[in-house]
């Protein structure tokens, strides 16, 4: 007895399955490779034992651990983070209540106050870079002496200052879906105007929280332009002191502290997909909701 | 149905800008009613409720509950409680969490909290559903958790917005009758907003009309239906059939308008209103008689030869099983609505598309409007 | 339904208190004091002196000056020419993939995006340099085929050039692409998921072929996307630091390079400061003509 087990039929692609379509994803490959292929050959090449580092010669962890051992970049690095840490709770806290405002009350000033909080997003790095070298050169000169990890203020100032708009901007986004009936409900059954926004309001809110904590978090990492600016000559971020190694050379040893950066980031981007969902691809991305 | 009263709207306004959403609305609300506010979208009931449970102030007058002044009272202090319409149950709590929250909030202990809610629960059917979250839950017993919530509090109160307008066909008509047996067992006032006049007549103990932010008619369903006080309550409980003509005659025991479509309309009664005004003569269609059509029209039995009969062509039948309804062309174009129960199995005098037949009602059927 | 602030003070006080005190103090007075300072001069060797003079303003109208930023401007378009041009066909494919693969497609697309602009482009050093990845292809592709035409019979191809790709205006404007291609793809996406398909249906069963239908339907209806995309990535192009720094050629100096020179190493912060402004001014002038288009969108549509 023969069995016909029938194959389902591949059928065409209907007419607007243009994943499907050759010349489609032709191009939706291209550019991936176009994203993706630098930053994978530069990961690899992190692991290539040879100092010019041109063509493949051995695997090695050797460049890493010379990194690691690396005493400047190690204090970059924790410098970053600290800052990166204190950025992400001033600027969480500073943009969910600015989002909550803008949202809840109407008030003279609202427009401008909403336009105002739009500039630090759309003007490029640059301008808030100039902006932040007066403003610590002329009006709050930061003292140096300052222990550690005070004498960052300036930079983590500098950094909340642009990043509090982007958390604004996601936990905004969170707030257009709430029903307020919820709240109504709240009052409705005794509780006051604080409670209510403490026992239904955060909860409803609390996944764009973590999702513009961590967008915070990202930002002040990565951040070049404005750090740059605003550093004094003795304190060193992360990128920024990748930078001065790669106005050096172009050595694996770049290479393996590129790839530490872009692993943190990559495993902090997971994490606040997973708690904002698919909100967040459209929601974090400031500038396009004018 | 007299009690006590417990809610008074005395001389209400509010204006929203220069739209006055609710005008000069004066209104008492007894003890133990289940009172319903109905109207067509717009009509204010809305506002007015939500000026009830606070989260509107007056822009003028007053509100009375038990006698108090509460205008100006934030609703976490006012012994009054809401139903939402989107039911607004807390996603991030327990069914027990949402039903207790209320008694949190009052500062009652966690396990006096719990066993009430319970309590509460069992008291909407949802005993056991305590530890569940509202996401698993249908749209039905969301509204459950919602009403037990609102009820826990034991409120001199319960204000329900449009109850019932998200629930599909069968669980509205069972929601329907546990709503008002709810009511009856707990002995609570319930205000009920809806647009809906069949659940309002069906649910409610007494009804108030709005529209346009003006108070139409309060009154019992039925005095609503067989004594509206206006057209626009007329047309808008069920349906109707309106004539406008002058009253000529107007005595202690008849009265006669004549009407352009209807010809002359005798009334077993008399009417308060001046003769030679214009009215409106209001009749229901199921009060309307269909005969066939023969030389002389057939004569009425309360009302003198002549009155109360037209001629008219039917237009159009719809069978609906237990009743037929027609609509009977008359001269000058109008159509008349006539509803026929079907009184026996057998083809009774049954009416074709296009027969001429005669309509009449009896002299007590009509109700006299005068505006 | 907002309320009034005056119902419930208190807690508008609270919260609007620190997000407008921060913005007021540490970006509107610094920003504020560079504006003043466009308008000022250097007096002494540190100090600076507001004159409210326009010299300033008028030494950014020099040719020179005039040069780098029509350059800029031109960098900035060609580098969002090619985005649209590259991410217009992703965001189709993204808009109407199956659920599942739509959202890892954005991932994958928006993962560079979050990955820091410093590593990205020096990884395009590594790719675009003579003998990086780029070139090292080219000469195998080159030699292969030199010895296949000698195979033939043929004259071989001369001996090998690498392409000079880096450190010119050719990499700035690649590097500028690579950065910010997925900031167009996402408002791209975001447009064309909104828009009703049975209009492309429509165009469809009407006769037209796909280019036609994307051209004649898709593309007008994704104009709203399509603005918002060009003004994310022209205006972070055209006050673009990094990428031209690192992987352009003394010739490809662009506006924030010049800025950051007048404030490090010629020290005319007044100058400086001018320059930063126009750019400011500019940013404001696209965000005031996406609001007018974005209106006259939705006037016609009502």
């Amino acid at each position: 007895m023969t069995e016909a087990i029938a194959r389902p039929r591949k059928l065409p692609p209907a007419p607007l399955e243009y994943l499907r379509r050759w010349p489609i994803r032709l191009s939706v490959g291209a550019v991936l490779v176009f994203l993706y292929a630098p930053l994978i050959t530069l990961m690899i090449f992190s692991f290539n034992d040879s100092k010019a580092n041109v063509v493949w010669r051995g695997f090695t962890l050797k460049y890493y651990i010379k990194a690691l051992h690396n005493d400047s970049l190690i204090q970059a690095f924790s410098n970053s983070m600290v800052i990166a840490f204190f950025s992400t709770v001033l600027s969480l806290i500073l943009g969910a209540m600015a989002a909550i405002v803008l949202w809840r009350f109407r008030f003279p000033g609202k427009t401008v106050f909403d336009g105002a909080l739009a500039i630090p997003i759309v003007v490029p790095e640059i301008c808030m870079g100039v902006g932040m070298l007066v403003f610590f050169a002329k009006v709050l000169p930061w003292p140096q002496e300052m222990p550690w990890p005070l004498n960052l203020g300036n930079i983590i100032i500098a950094h909340v200052s642009f990043s509090f708009p982007f958390v604004a901007v996601v936990v905004r986004a969170r707030l257009a879906s709430f029903n307020r009936e919820m709240e109504e409900a709240a009052k409705d059954l005794g509780a006051s105007e604080f409670r209510a926004l403490m026992d239904v309001v955060i909860p409803h809110i609390q996944p764009s929280l973590i999702a513009g904590a961590l967008l915070a978090f990202t930002l002040s990492l990565d951040d070049f332009v404005i750090t740059f600016f605003t550093a004094g000559p003795d304190t060193i971020t992360f990128p920024v002191k990748v930078y001065s190694m790669v106005r050096f050379s172009v050595t694996p040893e770049v290479n393996a502290a590129s790839t530490i950066l872009i692993v943190v980031t990559v495993l902090l981007t997971f994490l606040a997909l997973k708690f904002q969902g698919s909100q967040a691809l459209t929601a974090g991305h400031g500038a396009d909701d004018k | 149905m007299s009690g006590n009263p417990i809610i008074s709207f005395e001389n209400i306004t509010k204006r929203f800008g220069k739209t006055t959403a609710v005008d000069n609305v004066s209104l008492t609300i007894n003890e133990g009613e289940f009172f319903s506010l109905l109207g067509p979208s717009g009509c204010g009931k809305t506002t007015l409720l939500r000026m009830l449970a606070g989260f509107e102030m007056p822009t003028e007058g007053r509100i009375l509950i038990d006698g108090q002044d509460v205008s100006l009272t934030p609703p976490n202090h006012r012994p009054v409680n809401m139903v939402f319409q989107s039911y607004a149950v807390f996603p991030h709590m327990t069914v027990l969490d949402n039903v207790a929250y209320g008694l949190k909030m009052d500062g009652v202990a966690a396990a006096e909290r719990r066993d009430r809610a319970e309590e509460a629960l069992k008291l909407v059917q949802l005993a056991g559903y305590g530890p569940r979250k509202p996401d698993q839950l249908s749209g039905g017993q969301r509204q459950r958790v919602a009403l037990a919530r609102a009820l826990v509090k034991k409120p001199r109160v319960l204000l329900l917005d449009e109850p019932l307008s998200a629930l599909d066909a069968k669980l509205r008509d069972q929601m329907r009758s546990e709503l008002t047996s709810l009511q009856q067992k707990v002995g609570i006032t319930f205000i009920m907003v809806t647009h809906d006049q069949d659940e309002a007549l069906a649910m409610a103990s007494r009804c108030a009309v709005m529209n346009r932010g003006l108070l139409q008619q309060v009154a019992t369903p039925s005095d609503l239906y067989e004594f509206p006080n206006s057209r626009f309550v007329a047309d808008f409980i069920g349906s109707v059939n309106m004539f406008e003509g002058t009253l000529d005659v107007d005595e202690p025991d008849h009265a006669i308008i004549n009407t352009a479509e209807a010809g002359p309309v005798y009334l077993d009664h008399g009417v308060t209103g001046g003769t030679g005004t214009t009215v409106w003569a209001a009749v229901r269609p199921e009060k309307i008689e269909m005969h066939k059509r023969t030389e002389t029209p057939p004569k009425v039995d309360d009302a003198p030869e002549g009155y109360n009969v037209i001629a008219g062509v039917v237009k159009h039948m719809v069978y609906l099983g237990s009743e037929t309804n027609y609509e009977v062309e008359i001269a000058g174009g109008k159509l008349i609505k006539v509803v026929r129960p079907n009184l026996t199995r057998w083809d009774q005098e049954d009416f074709e598309l296009g027969e001429q037949v005669w309509v009449s009602f009896h002299a007590c059927s009509p109700a006299v409007l005068l505006s | 339904m907002e309320q009034s602030w005056r119902q419930a003070k208190s807690i508008f006080m609270t919260l609007i208190s620190a997000p407008l005190f921060w913005l007021v103090a540490f970006f509107i007075i610094p920003m504020g004091i560079v504006w003043l300072y466009s308008f000022g001069e250097n007096s002494g060797l540190i100090d600076i002196a507001f004159t409210g003079t326009w010299s300033n303003y008028a030494h950014a109208f020099d040719p020179l000056y005039l040069g780098i930023f029509a350059k800029s401007i031109g960098v900035a378009v060609v580098t969002t020419f090619f985005c649209l041009v590259l991410g217009f066909p992703v965001a189709m494919a993204i808009t109407f993939a199956p659920d599942k693969a739509k959202s890892w497609l954005l991932l994958l697309i928006m993962l560079p995006f979050w990955t820091n602009l410093l590593v990205r482009t020096y990884a395009l050093i590594a790719v675009l340099r003579t003998n990086g990845y780029v070139n090292m292809t080219y000469q195998f592709l080159w030699e292969r085929t030199s010895g296949l035409m000698t195979l033939l019979g043929m004259q071989p191809l001369g001996d090998f050039h690498p392409a000079i790709l880096l450190y010119n205006n050719f990499a700035v404007v690649f590097g500028l692409v690579f950065v910010n291609l997925p900031f167009m793809v996402l408002p791209l996406y975001s447009t064309l998921d909104r828009m009703d398909r049975s209009l492309l249906e429509a165009s469809l069963d009407l006769g037209a072929g796909h280019i036609r239908t994307v051209w004649n339907v898709m593309v007008p209806l994704a104009g709203p996307g399509i603005v918002s995309g060009i003004l994310i990535t022209f205006i972070p192009s055209l006050g673009a630091y990094l990428t031209p720094d690192l992987l352009g050629g003394p010739d490809s100096q662009m506006i924030a390079n010049v800025i950051e020179s007048q404030f490090k190493r010629a020290n005319n912060w007044p100058f400086g400061a001018a320059l930063s402004f126009i750019l400011v001014y500019m940013t404001f002038i696209g965000v005031a003509l996406q609001g007018v288009i974005e209106s006259r969108n939705k006037r016609r549509q009502a």
